[in-house]
């Protein structure tokens, strides 16, 4: 263990920690900002409550990804300082506009959003909340261009003399294609993972509110939520809420595979290393089989096992089905000579295993939704406990999902931070001791422990006191006029 | 003047806000226990920045994304080499500001008190902390030809530093005195108006001495009539507090803290970093700055997008202009379904209709 270990360990955690909000962030913003505005349009107080109760839960969530964030932008600094002094003329850039364009957007825009509601005009109010939308969906450009640059590195000159990198056209760094295809794959993640929390949360509540009692009602029919009871608005609310969650959730998973199959072929493009890897493929061949199952030797560089699909590879990384994908074993030796001796391999244990797992677990939700917007159609409610337990659970996997997703993207990236220009190793902060960053990581990870466990603690608690704790129930369902009933002061 | 001085007067600037804005959101979190008699009290103070903190903060998260774009060496050297003073900011930053948020969402006494806690602790370090990291940019650290910081604690914690830590905390702690008696009623702002004349027996003696000695150690010739008009706006905030002047008291606080931030970089000039250990080891404008094409791209965005930003946050100031009192605070929030009683002349003078039903425990 050195410095540069633990360095990494504390970004590969901060960072993960981070990514757990963010998504839920990125989608929920909108979501919530579109149960605004149909409230706004058709005056139907379900909406309202609906905006609320998801509100909060957007806002609990919203704090943990604001605390976090601050600690991603000082650990380039203060940890990463050579990595910082080589970049920094590109990469701070789209930080700076990052934190100039969106976060002063977001950030204002939230506040007024929260304060808001009794003092500013109704139209004014749901401006707010789409602006703070708005912003959080452009942090999320600036910064994934930042990243995509660090896979694809353009529009940059190395200084002669000092060897460092210079900007030469801003437009390449945000126009990059690495840029774009990244923020339509990670954005279209994070919106299954939002919409599968909406989904997930009235999935629970409808089953916990469920008519109790064999015979409750005909297969496939909920008696229940249409009845003008306190209990029933409720669950017209959420079955409301759970269907709009899943359409969601189905929407983005097309583009996410759309996404993710361009997000492939810039690999195969740029970092033929990394697909490689993420495929266990050794060596180059002309119609590449897609790898389903495989046990590898990492000494030896071969598979013992592998279960294949034949052409599926060479489909995915070029679009032929008898394209040419290069192997490890070939790449290692152009990089050798390219950059000299080393180890140009990155795990392939972990790279093929979070690939497939990536695909698999965000896919279950998209399935969970397809299969979810059928049972519900034409105002039906499934009665069986698997449905519910499925749609629970396949918010753990979004989440799990997009965490597994960037640990392909970063760990497949090494050993290089910025891809055939800067080795991770030579980016560390020379001057911070092993002891010191031992301290900042253990600091960390144990206020990330503790504020997990209090932040989890509230969801789960406003879950379960449902929208009657955030705001009233009401049985007049399309009154116009009635002011929205809170409190001036919120904290 | 070049680029390069353009963009050390814009990193100036954006700390500029950053310290008038942020300094009384701190001042307000170090003064909870001491003006906050109930909870209700500090349920007062906290809904007085509630607003607009989280847009404060982003100054500084600006202010350094300024520094790695324009200066990357400036920033590389200066965080590694402040690591643990920096660290302790970002654990107080996130405790303070998930505490905002969750501290209403809880129903007992004792976690409330934990996370009035977290916002004293959160509100406190940074304060003192951000004058030790500036009056060691100031004064220079230990850096080698590389750039690389060797400054341990000891180095850091000198006595011109740890008067300089004083300094920040007490004159954070004035400015939010006085944020408070303009944005207050009752006690918490007669309270609060005490507070500040007690708070600037300490912070305009600890402000003129840190003052006085940046200019004879550090200064330029220009920068002596700005430390001058900082020492004069700080006595002037506390006079006109008492006074009960208190919109031009906070005027003068916010001037006094601009003043000092600009003598303090004034004072840095031309060097960004100095290197206690060789002069020629320092890091100035012009060798830590991005080359001239990145000044320009970042010129162009902040010309545009700087006003933008000043104008829509002055806007959510406006809107929130009107002070807070302790009837506008509804009862402390209860679960498990249960209505809370409302609180005994609830009349606000600025909710919505009054014909409002009851409101909801802890909505927003
Ligand atoms: C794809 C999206 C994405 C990615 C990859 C990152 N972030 Fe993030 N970040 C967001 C998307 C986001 C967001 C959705 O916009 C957040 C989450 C919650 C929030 O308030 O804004 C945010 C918050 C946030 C904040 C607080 C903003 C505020 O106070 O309002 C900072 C300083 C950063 N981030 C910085 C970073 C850095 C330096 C990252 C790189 C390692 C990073 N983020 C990765
Ligand atoms: C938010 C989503 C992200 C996640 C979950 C993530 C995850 C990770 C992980 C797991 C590592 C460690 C890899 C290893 O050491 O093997 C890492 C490294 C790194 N990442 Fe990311 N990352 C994310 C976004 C970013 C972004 C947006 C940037 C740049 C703007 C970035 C820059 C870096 C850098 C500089 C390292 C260096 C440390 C290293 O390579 O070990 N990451 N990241
Ligand atoms: C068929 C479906 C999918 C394919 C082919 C696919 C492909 C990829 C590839 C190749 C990368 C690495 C990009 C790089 O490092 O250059 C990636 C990254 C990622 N994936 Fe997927 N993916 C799919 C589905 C999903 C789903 C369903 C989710 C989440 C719910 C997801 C979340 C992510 C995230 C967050 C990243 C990191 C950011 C990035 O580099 O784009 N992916 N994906």
């Amino acid at each position: 263990m050195d410095a540069l270990d633990l360095a990494r360990w504390q970004f590969g955690i901060t960072t993960v920690y981070h990514f757990l909000f963010v998504p839920l962030t990125i989608g929920l913003s909108v979501i919530v900002a579109s149960l605004q505005t149909a409230w706004h349009r058709t005056g139907r107080y379900r909406y309202l409550r609906a905006t609320k109760f998801f509100g909060k839960l957007f806002l609990i969530n919203f704090a943990m990804g604001v605390v976090t964030g601050i600690v991603q932008e000082f650990q380039f600094g203060m940890n990463w300082s050579e990595y910082s002094r080589f970049v920094g003329d590109v990469f701070g850039a789209p930080l700076a506009m990052e934190a100039l364009l969106a976060f002063f957007l977001e950030s204002t825009f939230i506040g007024l959003w929260i304060f808001g509601w009794d003092r500013l005009p109704r139209r004014v109010h749901l401006a707010c909340i789409w602006a703070a939308a708005v912003g959080t969906n452009m942090s999320a450009y600036f910064i994934l261009a930042a990243n995509a640059w660090m896979r694809h590195p353009v529009g940059f000159t190395r200084d002669e003399e000092t060897g460092r990198a210079q900007l030469t056209d801003i437009w390449a760094v945000l126009g990059n294609t690495q840029a774009w295809s990244t923020y339509l794959h990670v954005v279209s993640a994070a919106f299954i993972t939002a919409g599968m929390f909406v989904a997930a949360v009235s999935a629970y509540k409808l089953w916990t509110s469920r008519p109790s009692g064999p015979g409750g009602g005909t297969d496939g029919e909920d008696p229940a939520p249409g009845a003008n009871t306190p209990a029933g608005r409720e669950r017209e609310l959420f079955r409301t809420t759970l269907r709009a969650g899943m359409v969601v959730t189905l929407i983005a998973g097309v583009l996410a595979v759309y996404s993710g199959d361009h997000q492939a072929k810039l690999a195969a493009a740029y970092e033929p290393m990394k697909l490689a890897a993420a495929e266990a493929h050794w060596e180059t061949e002309e119609g590449a089989p897609f790898s389903t199952f495989a046990v590898g030797d990492t000494d030896e560089r071969l598979n013992v096992v592998d279960v294949n699909v034949p052409h599926v590879l060479s489909f995915l990384a070029t679009g032929k089905i008898d394209g040419t994908v290069e192997g490890m074993n070939d790449l290692q030796e152009q990089y050798e000579q390219t950059y000299g001796e080393g180890n140009y391999i990155p795990n392939v244990f972990v790279l093929y295993w979070s690939f497939r797992l990536m695909i698999g677990l965000g896919l279950f939700g998209v399935g969970v939704s397809a299969l979810g917007l059928w049972l519900t159609r034409r105002r039906r409610l499934p009665r069986t406990r698997w449905f519910y337990y499925a749609a629970v659970l396949a918010l753990p996997a979004a989440l799990a999902a997009n965490i597994l997703g960037w640990v392909l993207t970063e760990m497949g990236r090494q050993p290089w931070t910025v891809h055939g220009e800067l080795l991770t190793a030579a980016s560390v902060s020379p001057g911070v001791s092993l002891g010191t960053v031992a301290f900042s990581l253990a600091a960390f990870t144990g206020i990330y422990a503790v504020l997990a466990v209090v932040e989890a603690g509230l969801l789960w608690r406003y879950v379960k006191a449902g929208p009657s704790h955030v705001i009233p129930d009401r049985d007049d369902e399309d009154e116009q006029t009635a002011d929205s009933p809170v409190p001036a002061f919120v904290y | 003047m070049e680029l390069p001085d353009i963009w050390f007067i814009a990193i100036a600037v954006l700390w500029t806000g950053y310290f008038v804005l942020e300094g009384f959101d701190f001042g307000v979190g170090v003064l909870l226990p001491l003006i906050g008699r109930d909870d209700t009290d500090r349920r007062v103070m906290i809904n007085a920045i509630g607003p607009v903190w989280d847009g404060n903060e982003v100054w500084l998260i600006t202010a350094a994304g300024a520094m790695f774009a324009a200066f990357p060496a400036w920033y590389a050297s200066a965080f590694s080499g402040f690591y643990l003073p920096l660290l302790i900011v970002l654990l107080a930053l996130i405790a303070r500001g998930v505490a905002f948020e969750y501290r209403g969402k809880g129903d007992t006494d004792r976690w409330r008190a934990w996370w009035d806690r977290a916002i004293v602790f959160g509100s406190t370090a940074p304060a003192v902390l951000w004058g030790v990291f500036f009056a060691n940019l100031v004064r220079g650290v230990p850096m080698d030809a590389d750039g690389i910081v060797a400054a341990g604690i000891t180095d850091l914690l000198n006595p011109y530093a740890l008067l300089g830590g004083l300094t920040t905390l007490a004159v954070f702690t004035l400015h939010g005195a006085v944020f408070l008696t303009l944005k207050t009623s009752g006690p918490v702002r007669a309270r609060a108006r005490a507070a500040a004349l007690r708070t600037a027996a300490v912070a305009v003696p600890a402000g003129a001495g840190f003052l006085a000695w940046t200019q004879y150690a550090y200064g330029a010739a220009w920068t002596l009539p700005v430390a001058a008009a900082a020492a004069m706006a700080l006595v002037a905030g506390a006079f006109l507090a008492a006074a009960g002047r208190e919109g031009w008291s906070f005027t003068a606080t916010a001037v006094a803290i601009g003043a000092a931030t600009v003598t303090l970089f004034g004072s840095l000039y031309p060097a960004v970093l100095p290197s206690t250990t060789d002069a020629a080891y320092d890091l100035t404008v012009a060798n830590a700055s991005s080359a001239p094409y990145t000044l320009t791209v970042l010129s162009w965005v902040a010309v545009v997008f700087l006003p933008l930003v000043l104008a829509y946050q002055a806007w959510s100031y406006w809107v929130f202009r009107k002070r807070v009192s302790r009837e506008q605070i509804d009862p402390a929030p209860a679960y498990g379904g249960r209505e809370p009683a409302r609180a005994g002349g609830g009349e606000r003078p600025d909710a919505g209709t009054p014909s409002a039903p009851a409101p909801s425990p802890s909505g927003d």
